[in-house]
């Protein structure tokens, strides 16, 4: 499992930031951005759904790999 | 003045004292009764979408609408697009990134994580001034005595602007957003003159620069240039009034619902984890903040022919109880776990201060159940008039 941010949809709610810091991080202007490559170990993954559950913008998706 | 409204589909006014009393129930009532945009003739033509679906379009169509006006009154605004009267808020694009991408940076969540101590210390402040409390028979305000002293307090610091003109403030934000169905004459005759006020801060802060947004503001440059008086003075307005009654409304809010719902409130304090959920879920059914926006030139949005220069609401919290986007959409679920409400707004537009408002908003909460862990509603609440729903007085009962 992978985490994507579209960075063009994404406004800074910093919703993804909050509830998974361990895959999210957000830049000087709120900007999310994934943390490496966006792989999520399967411990985190309960996490990383959260973070596509409750972004407003629709700005996180989740890609299997 | 206007009269009190006399059908919600086709004579909204969301200045009637009645629309947030009853709120929730009128959005249900309109949306579920085949009304998916209110309308209004009052303040020169008025249109509110309901739904999450067009409340969301609106937010993110800025090629038909201008948020150059985003507080509903009977006047529009006399600055001009693309800054509009207090930038970025009431900012269009292009020139809208500029203005906000400046204001970002101090308002990052890793930036405002550094005022948790101060704000903690304030709430902490506020509840010790309630003096001596009998269990079972004290009764405090929660939105006068603490509610709306927070943010005033925190934002008045983070601007460099005395606290003691806190009271002040407060009027400033009464005449911005209670005032509105007042005619523009008589509203312009009694102002509480904010403008020169802004001025001496402007002053004050050139000659004695400091630590602190004012200043910030004073230096910054766009494209090498610094800002122009009008928009460093837009913005301290911007950054007053928006930081103001807006998360006081969402503290007062989410105690309100404690004091109503026993159980709510034994959850929060039995399990504290909790809160990372639940002050989401309180955002969501008790948004405060309805923005707007106007029409740019005649324009016909699914079926209503909007003429330009029409106000469009945007009632984030009614989309945030749009059963087509969530479940329960009435129902307050402290430990919802899918969230997506709008609370701060859609779009390139989204609330500049949320993450301050987000962090008040939980240490107030944390720091009143942790000091009264039982408390009860102790009589009529008030709530606010205008575009910002929230308690204005809300005793609550203290209990053992």
């Amino acid at each position: 499992m992978r985490v994507e941010v579209n960075t063009e949809l994404c406004q800074g709610h910093n919703r993804c930031y909050a509830l998974a810091p361990e895959l999210f991080d957000v830049d000087d202007y709120g900007t999310a951005v994934v943390i490496g490559d966006g792989t999520v170990p399967p411990e985190l993954e309960e996490k990383a759904n959260l973070a596509v559950a409750n972004c407003p913008e629709y700005a996180i998706s989740i890609t299997d790999d | 003045m206007y009269g009190p409204v006399t059908d919600w589909a086709t004579d909204l006014d969301h200045a009637d004292p009645e629309y947030n009393e009853r709120a929730h129930e009128i959005w249900d009532q309109l949306r579920d009764g085949g009304c998916p945009v209110a309308h209004s003739d009052r303040y020169g033509g008025m249109w509110a979408p309901l739904t999450h679906e067009l409340v969301h379009e609106v937010a993110y169509d800025t090629e038909h609408f201008t948020s150059q006006g985003v507080v509903v009154s009977t006047g529009r605004p006399m600055a001009p697009p693309p800054m509009g009267p207090a930038p970025p808020i009431t900012s269009d694009p292009p020139f809208h990134q500029f203005a906000r991408r400046l204001l970002l940076p101090p308002f990052s969540p890793k930036q405002i994580a550094g005022w948790e101590p101060e704000v903690r210390r304030l709430c902490r402040d506020l509840l010790d001034r309630m003096g001596d409390i009998v269990p079972g028979e004290t009764v405090v305000d929660a939105a006068v005595q603490y509610a709306q002293s927070i943010p005033v307090n925190v934002i008045a610091r983070m601007l460099g602007f005395p606290t003691e003109d806190e009271e002040y403030f407060r009027e400033c934000v009464h005449f911005f957003l209670e005032t509105v169905n007042q005619p523009v004459e008589q509203r312009e005759a009694s102002g509480p003159g904010l403008a020169p006020y802004l001025d001496r801060q402007i002053e004050e802060h050139r000659a004695h620069p400091r630590d602190d947004l004012t200043s910030y503001l004073l230096e910054v440059e766009i494209d090498g240039n610094p800002l122009s008086h009008d928009h460093v003075r837009g913005s301290m307005v911007l950054l007053l009034i928006a930081g103001i009654d807006t998360t006081w409304s969402a503290i007062g809010s989410s105690i309100w619902h404690l004091a109503h719902h026993p159980d709510d409130l034994e959850r929060l304090t039995s399990e504290p984890e909790l809160m990372l959920f639940a002050v989401e879920e309180f955002l969501r059914a008790y948004a405060p903040v309805t923005m707007a926006r106007l029409v740019k030139d005649d324009y016909d949005f699914h079926g209503c022919p909007m003429r330009a220069d029409d106000w469009v609401l945007l009632p984030f919290p009614a989309a945030n109880r749009d059963p087509a986007v969530f479940e329960r959409a009435s129902e307050f679920v402290i430990d919802r776990a899918e969230n997506r409400h709008a609370a701060f707004g859609l779009g390139i537009h989204r609330c500049l201060g949320s993450n301050l408002a987000r962090l008040e908003l939980r240490v107030a909460i944390e720091e009143f159940v942790a000091r009264f862990p039982r408390f009860e509603s102790a009589g009529d609440t008030r709530w606010s008039i205008g575009q910002i729903r929230g308690p204005r007085q809300l005793p609550v009962r203290i209990l053992a």
